[in-house]
């Protein structure tokens, strides 16, 4: 069968009305949570898995991955209208988007971040849809030497490549990989870190440590702040249509930023947001209006716009294709799947490619959804905007604990609740990134099983590990991830990097 | 170290105590991993890696990324940071510990209402006589929400046990 066949039993699954509700209920979730500053997909979709313990695999995924997409759109409202971005991937749509709101364009600032959202969002998942089953057949031939080393690859880049400090980045890593190493070893059933606590045995909970990292680390950060930001939000004045020359300036940057997005976030080189630092850039260096950046020019909302829309599609390919997670909310994602039993790899497209292609399918649906939910519906989440922050930390903060309590109603699961998100609170403080722990305690066990394999197979030989072109190309970028920006940092080029630093989503 | 760091001019400076306690706390998971690990067999099999191997790999690297701290505490010197308020913070972080010490006893509803106006009190609205109803009633409705329609087992104190006893009707009565 062609892909074509596959998308087409794709969407018919994806058009049955449970599903569809499913779909809705997570770009409308999504949508909110982007445009709420303080909550994140990354962390929604965490919120969200002990809810979803019991319903339908299917649906459940597809929500997920709608929570993905919405978080994309509705980020860039915030950004907009209030010059808080949203989410981490909306920073730079802040630049430009809020000077065109101060001008009074907030309305085609709006249009062209979600028209050029919803280009981007289905060109890309069409591409999803084509690359998918060609990397799923170079998976095919993946080797556990393979595997690790793509896994030591993601390692790299989602820690040291960008960001401040490479030290920083690694620290964070590292912190990840040493409570992943909690609970029974999968290989031998030893008993690892648990100290005789019974509830240690079964590791560290993801949903509690992304809840806790994310939602209460940035309660307690946000509330430690003195100087309060300008808060104030920019109402839309004038039409939200755009005129023709908005068109005519917006088109090119929606192509290429789906161009810049998609493979930024296919490969394991980081989230949505480098994708929309380097998009910026693009704009910046190819307008013809170069003056405008820095005043409001259309192009610098409309390229990050699509570009991140794009790289959340990207993420899916090595997520569905290979298992692997490149940002912190597809490694919450990959925590899904688990949690019905379900492996994401080349296998699963194989065992059920009813659920693989009615999420692909699915994706497509959504886009239009979400058309209509950011442009004629955009009043009401203008609206959310004007919460009182006391009542909507407060309210963050229940359902943050309710994710929690409803996975394990132990102290004990509460306990490190507390404990990791003063840990988040301090790591934010001094600078540390949140997302490699996320990623090191998902991904730390399984690069460990693929590692022990492959050592397996060549009895003990290390040099097997090097021994496939796959595994050593891998590792050799991995090492110059690693280490050509701890040059460019030495040389006191660290502030592009740092400019890149990829924060949450 | 003090002092003589490679990079010779520190002399003056002061080391970034920020940076030296996260040293010191990595180091510390450093020896309780390296510590655990001993205690395990050692059951490589074919591999020649076995369980206790992985962690001691991850101590060296925590031992490492330690002492890289320690010689950026003192190449980079001190760094002023912007004053944080605790007020705040312990507001949110007693909130939490209130809902710990009381989810078991006082069931969802109360213990996260108690959390929900710390969390405000934390961001400014320090009216506790509305804050703590206004809370209580909104994790009810949570829990009504979540434990009712999607079967979220989420624990029950007297005031859940007094709402599903008039949900179910007044025969019997309320249970309290």
């Amino acid at each position: 069968m062609t892909t074509f066949d596959f998308l087409l039993q794709g969407l018919s699954v994806a058009l049955d009305p449970m599903i569809l509700l499913y779909a809705l209920i997570g770009v409308t979730l999504g949508t909110a949570v982007g445009v709420l500053p303080g909550i994140g997909p990354a962390l929604t979709v965490a919120l969200l898995l002990p809810v979803t313990y019991g319903l339908d695999p299917a649906g459940s995924l597809i929500m997920f991955a709608g929570i993905y997409y919405g978080g994309m759109y509705g980020g860039s409202t915030t950004s907009i209208l209030l010059n808080t971005p949203g989410e981490s991937a909306s920073i730079v749509t802040a630049l430009e988007g809020n000077k065109m709101a101060r001008a009074g364009r907030g309305g085609p600032a709006l249009a062209t971040a979600a028209i050029g959202s919803f280009i981007a969002g289905l060109a890309a998942t069409v591409l999803l849809a084509f690359v998918a089953p060609t990397v799923v057949k170079l998976a095919l031939v993946f080797g556990p030497r393979d595997y690790f080393a793509l896994m030591v690859l993601a390692f790299v880049t989602v820690s040291s490549a960008f960001g401040e400090s490479a030290r920083k980045g690694l620290i964070s890593l590292f912190i990840g990989l040493a409570l992943a190493l909690v609970g029974i070893d999968q290989l031998t059933g030893q008993a690892r870190l648990s100290f005789g606590v019974p509830q240690l045995l079964d590791g560290i909970e993801v949903t509690t440590l992304a809840v806790a990292m994310f939602a209460v680390g940035e309660a307690l950060f946000v509330a430690g702040q003195r100087g309060t930001v300008d808060d104030e939000v920019i109402a839309v004045k004038g039409s939200v249509w755009m005129t023709a020359k908005d068109w005519a300036r917006s088109w090119k940057p929606w192509l290429r930023g789906t161009v810049i997005g998609f493979p930024i976030g296919a490969m394991p080189a980081g989230g949505a947001d480098i994708a929309t630092f380097l998009s910026y850039a693009a704009e910046k260096k190819m307008s013809k209006h170069p003056e405008e950046f820095g005043n409001g020019a259309i192009e610098g909302v409309a390229g990050p716009e699509a570009a991140n829309n794009a790289s959340a599609a990207g993420t899916l390919v090595p997520l569905l294709t290979l298992g692997l997670p490149t940002t912190a909310t597809a490694a919450i994602m990959l925590a899904g799947f688990q949690q019905f039993g379900l492996q994401p790899g080349p296998l699963l497209f194989a065992t059920n490619p009813q659920l693989v292609w009615g999420l692909i399918a699915s994706l497509l649906i959504a886009n239009f959804m979400l058309l209509v939910l950011n442009l004629p519906l955009i009043g009401l989440w203008v609206k959310l905007l004007t919460i009182p922050r006391p009542w909507l930390y407060a309210g963050i903060l229940v359902f943050a604990t309710l994710g929690t309590i409803g996975a394990n109603p132990s102290p004990v699961e509460l306990s490190m609740l507390l404990i990791f998100g003063v840990m988040g609170y301090a790591m934010r403080l001094y600078g540390y990134p949140i997302a490699p722990v996320v990623v090191g305690l998902i991904l730390g066990p399984m690069a460990e099983q693929q590692l022990r394999r492959a050592l397996s197979i060549s009895q003990g030989d290390l040099t097997t590990l090097v021994g496939s072109p796959v595994s050593a190309t891998l590792l050799a970028l991995s090492a110059l991830a690693l280490i050509v920006p701890l040059i460019l940092r030495a040389r006191g080029k660290g502030k592009v990097l740092s400019q890149l630093a990829s924060d949450e989503d | 170290m003090s002092g003589t760091t490679p990079q010779g001019s520190a002399g003056t400076r002061r080391p970034d105590g920020a940076t030296l306690v996260v040293a010191l706390i990595l180091a510390a998971i450093a020896v309780v991993i390296w510590r655990d690990a001993a205690r395990l067999p050692q059951a490589g099999g074919y591999a020649g890696v076995g369980p206790a191997d992985v962690p001691r790999w991850i101590a060296g690297g925590l031992g490492g990324l330690s002492l890289w701290s320690v010689i950026e505490a003192f190449r980079s010197g001190k760094t002023d940071r912007e004053a944080q308020n605790v007020g705040p913070i312990l507001w949110i972080v007693g909130g939490l510990a209130a809902q710990l010490a009381l989810l078991t006893t006082a069931g969802f509803s109360i213990a996260t209402g108690l959390l929900f106006a710390a969390t405000a009190a934390a961001f400014g609205k320090r009216n506790l006589a509305l804050t703590v109803p206004v809370g209580i009633a909104f994790a009810l409705v949570v829990y009504l929400l979540f434990a009712g329609l999607l079967k979220l087992s989420l624990p029950a104190g007297p005031l859940e046990d007094l709402v599903w006893g008039l949900f179910r009707g007044h025969n019997g009565g309320t249970p309290a």
